[in-house]
């Protein structure tokens, strides 16, 4: 055992070590969930934690592995949630069974964020640089303005759909029988939801993304799409089809991100299009670049700390979110500046040396 | 009474083009023809016709922005030729992409080195297989049987190729932290992993010193002898164009100046006046 | 006839979004960097502006001030907010980005959304959440055709500014010295150090024209549509990095044009098609325009050597 360990490349090890982490935290906070040691605010931080997870991984594939940068990464997740409600909203009285049901609405609302990711990724891949970021905050706007138009319903008679374009419509003009489930309302979006999601069904999602963006990775399609990202002519040059690549990368991340949504869906009663706006996509970049573009660890650990960070700043009140931004901006000033890293490193070493010399004095 | 229409002779068509001896029981495994491409007005290659033999090793040559580099990027389609038609293997590549050709057997190096800096060695030379190792992305991500086993065999065949350049011990550093001499060898790897009929070198010998490029010059032959495959290079280094090139084409202005073997450039009045410059008239 | 008020509101709307696209596009065009704060410091113009006149309809001017007085107090305010936000633009080039210029563009793209956050959080603190009713710098309306069309004074001057705005910086960067070693510095920076341009300066100068504009964006944006708030800024900020991107990023002649287009296409989709999707038949045909060319309208497509 010990050997095969010690053959297996740092790679491998790493992402070992990534499973392991996230299963002991699972196991861990569960734990101390069962024993009541965690406080209400901190249960609910849960479930949108793993979300936050799989859309900071997911998007670490399109913009750590494929080099793309993507600013529509929330409508992806929109496109989930809801495909995601209506499923387990529409399906309430045929499949009674909750896990089920949730089940099914993460697998549609990942089908659905897929498709539209291929739809949005065969224009958007033939650009390059910031016209392909600006294309895809365009896409994102797009469908967080069509979803605000969206009325959905349900009764015996099957889904009704309409798009309120012209601000005429509201949930009436569906014509739902008396028996009918009112999904979602236009710009108020999906209200008075079941909520079904589940920590474990989050750990078991963040697992599911995990070993899909890890083993994609290490597997011949992720070499063709870094190597896409390090240097498209000569991957071309090998004989990479170079749009299929990119297209692999792309959708998968979009449907991880739609099953993501879903889940996020289905944890609160009610969820609205303009929560998953142009700001949704940059908080979930920042996640992914502080842990590192291409880390996956990196992003579950940038996530985790900087979700609860803004909880856990609470007691600043109203300078929470000011402090939040002086947080950002002093963390990329460091890691990302040559004079201040080298600063920050020789004042580590001199107050380790310091320490060590109280030792010596104290012996 | 029948009309007479005018009956030329007929005679048989001269080709220009020349391989070595030993591959004239095989079709040529290149053959181009008027190949041209003009970029805004300026035709940066006019009129190229040249055929490679199946196992030869070819130079080509020319002072700087002759056309050297556009020649191979024709051959790749990295651009479209404007006119003439290259045939690989007989096969006419018109509506290729640079990833079919790969496919039918061109691969090539770059001038300015391209590798994939933030992969391993070994991830380089894998992706120069890629195409060997057909397993789908689904059983990439579910770890099927397939995969075990072809990722297996492209470890080995890629510590193989590796061991050319006797390069296995750096199989797993990241290919930009290599030494210079070092990443034009591992160009030269990852193109060979792609199963190339035809490789393209682009100054292969540049930045090199006098023993380096000496070594370059028993690989390059080593490869065309194993592989028993053809190669082309773009090279300066005119020790190493004359000592292993068996057919050299010159290049000025886009347009070919010369085409024979070492000794015949060599005595080649047009090269050396290409090269040199003309001589003043003496009165 | 209602044709044309819809395209003059457009082209008023436009010009707002064409200035603060010139000072996006001249931010990337010289320090290849997107900078998400723009649209921010277009609100702290507003305020600045917003402040300054109600301090001087306090304290300086009587109950019953002159027109010209008044019409000081405006302009004072406009040269209040350019005043502050070139300081504030070349305080956070100097504080945020500066350090960064050897580092990757995610890393400076990251900075200025911190920047972004901060700037909107600091203007909740200082001014509060609550929206503040702008007062427009000019007021009334010009009459045509009988009380068939009216244009707003606003608009008019909106306009004007822009075209001034516009053919100012054109000249700028064509013929000063400061404007050459802009260009230099936007082809390539190492080269212009050689000349012995001081590219940080450069960049600094960059910043402090491109936050003066914003302030001027911010005075007629508010004008416009007079309601202010923290988060005033955001949407026509990536509105006009979308212009800036449509007209072919860098280019001045580009911001311009497509700032008026987008304003247009704003205006038009508003009046005729819905009033819920205008922001996305604004993206769809920025989407179509990339498609067909990459680089946008007047933007230089450059394809990679190899």
């Amino acid at each position: 055992m010990r050997s095969y360990i010690k053959n297996m490349k740092t790679a491998a090890k790493v992402d070992y070590a990534t499973y392991l982490g996230v299963i002991l935290a699972f196991v861990v906070v569960s734990a101390c969930q069962s024993a009541g040691l965690l406080s209400r605010s901190v249960t609910g931080m849960l479930v949108p934690i793993c979300c936050y997870v799989c859309m900071a991984v997911s998007l670490n594939l399109t913009v750590g592995i494929l080099g793309e940068l993507s600013l529509g990464h929330a409508g992806f997740m929109s496109v989930g949630a809801f495909s995601g409600i209506i499923t387990a909203m529409s399906l309430q009285s045929a499949i009674p069974n909750d896990l089920a049901r949730m089940v099914l609405a993460l697998v549609v609302g990942a089908f659905f964020a897929a498709i539209v990711g291929f739809i949005v990724g065969i224009p958007v891949l033939r650009l390059r640089g910031d016209y392909l970021a600006i294309v895809t905050l365009a896409f994102g706007e797009i469908i967080r303005d069509i979803i605000n138009c969206l009325l959905v319903g349900w009764d015996e008679n099957g889904l009704h759909i309409a798009l309120n374009i012209d601000g005429t419509k509201s949930i009436a003009s569906l014509g739902l029988s008396e028996n009918g489930v009112e999904i979602i309302k236009g710009a108020q979006g999906a209200s008075g939801n079941t909520r079904i999601a589940t920590f474990t069904m989050g750990f078991v999602l963040v697992m599911i993304t995990l070993i899909v963006v890890l083993n994609l990775v290490r597997s011949r399609t992720g070499r063709a799409v870094m190597a896409i990202r390090d240097n498209r002519i000569a991957a071309e040059s090998v004989g990479i089809n170079v749009t299929k690549y990119k297209l692999i990368a792309f959708v998968t991340s979009a449907s991880l991100a739609g099953a993501a949504g879903a889940l996020f869906g289905l944890n609160y009663s009610s969820v609205s299009a303009a929560q998953f706006d142009f700001n949704q996509s940059i908080l979930v970049l920042v996640y992914v670049v502080l842990g590192g573009l291409g880390n996956i660890w990196g992003s579950i650990v940038a996530t985790v700390v900087l979700y609860v960070l803004p909880e856990a700043l609470r007691e600043f009140n109203d300078l929470r979110m000011l402090v939040y931004a002086i947080v950002l901006i002093l963390v990329m000033l460091i890691t990302n500046n040559p004079t201040l890293r080298s600063l920050l490193e020789t004042a580590g070493k001199k107050f380790r040396r310091g320490k060590s010399r109280e030792g010596g004095v104290q012996g | 009474m029948k009309k007479q229409y005018p009956k030329p002779k007929l005679v048989p068509v001269p080709s220009t083009n020349i391989i070595p001896e030993r591959d004239i029981g095989q079709s040529p495994v290149l053959e181009c023809r008027h190949l041209g491409i003009d970029f805004g007005g300026l035709s940066a290659v006019k009129d190229f016709n040249m055929a490679i033999g199946r196992t030869e090793i070819a130079g080509l040559i020319g002072p700087n922005g002759a056309g050297k580099t556009t020649v191979f990027n024709l051959l790749t389609k990295v651009y479209q030729p404007t006119r003439g038609t290259i045939l690989l293997d007989g096969m006419d590549t018109h509506s290729m992409t640079t990833a079919q050709v790969s496919r039918a057997g061109i691969a090539r190096t770059f001038q300015n080195i391209r590798l994939f800096d933030k992969l391993t060695v070994e991830e380089n030379v894998k992706v120069g297989l890629h195409n060997q190792t057909p397993y789908s992305a689904w059983s990439g991500v579910l770890r099927l049987p397939s995969y075990w086993k072809q990722e297996r065999a492209a470890h080995e065949s890629a510590m193989e190729l590796l061991s050319i350049f006797d390069m296995q011990d750096m199989a797993d550093y990241k290919a930009g932290s290599l030494p210079y001499g070092a990443q034009r060898r591992l160009e030269i790897v990852r193109a060979l992993a792609t199963n190339p009929s035809l490789l393209l070198l682009d100054e292969p010998a540049a930045g090199m010193n006098p023993s380096e490029t000496a070594e370059l010059m028993d690989n390059i032959v080593k490869i065309r002898d194993t592989f028993q495959i053809a190669i082309m290079l773009i090279e300066h280094d005119m020790n190493l164009v004359m000592g292993i090139c068996e057919g050299i084409c010159v290049l000025n202005f886009g347009r070919i100046i010369a085409k024979g073997t070492p000794e015949e450039i060599q005595a080649n009045p047009a090269v050396i006046e290409a090269y040199l410059g003309k001589r003043k008239e003496e009165k | 006839m209602e044709f044309l008020s819809y395209l003059i509101n457009g082209v008023s709307l436009g010009s707002i979004y064409a200035i603060i696209a010139l000072g996006y596009t001249m931010v990337y065009g010289i320090a290849k960097m997107l900078n998400f704060a723009h649209g921010d410091v277009i609100m702290v113009g507003a305020y600045v502006s917003f402040y300054t006149t109600s301090f001087a309809a306090n304290s300086l001017l009587g109950e019953n001030p002159s027109a010209l007085a008044s019409a000081g107090a405006t302009l004072l305010s406009v040269l209040a907010a350019m005043a502050v936000c070139t300081v504030l633009g070349v305080i956070i080039e100097g504080l945020a980005y500066r350090p960064l210029r050897q580092a990757g563009s995610l890393a400076v793209l990251i900075t200025a959304i911190g920047v972004s956050y901060f700037l909107q959080n600091g203007a909740q603190l200082l001014f509060g959440a609550n929206p503040v009713n702008f007062t427009p710098v000019i007021s009334g309306q010009l009459t045509l055709f009988s009380g068939r069309l009216r244009i707003s004074y606003v608009a008019l001057l909106t306009v004007a500014a822009c075209i001034v705005i516009m053919l100012a910086l054109t000249a700028f960067t064509s013929r000063s010295k400061m404007g050459k070693a802009m260009r230099a510095c936007s082809e390539d920076r190492g080269a212009a150090q050689l000349m012995g341009i001081n590219v940080n300066r450069t960049i600094s100068m960059t910043f402090a024209i491109g936050s003066a504009l914003a302030a001027i964006a911010g005075v007629l944006l508010c004008s416009y549509s007079p309601v202010l708030k923290p988060t005033t800024g955001s949407m026509p900020g990536i509105k006009a990095f979308t212009a800036a991107v449509f007209g072919g990023i860098g280019s001045i002649p580009g911001a311009f044009l497509g700032g008026i287009l987008l304003g247009i296409i704003e205006a038009m989709a508003q009046a005729y098609i819905s009033t819920q999707l205008s922001n996305s038949i604004l993206f769809a045909v920025l989407i179509v325009v990339l498609l067909v060319k990459p680089s946008g309208l007047l933007g230089k497509y450059v394809p990679e050597k190899v």
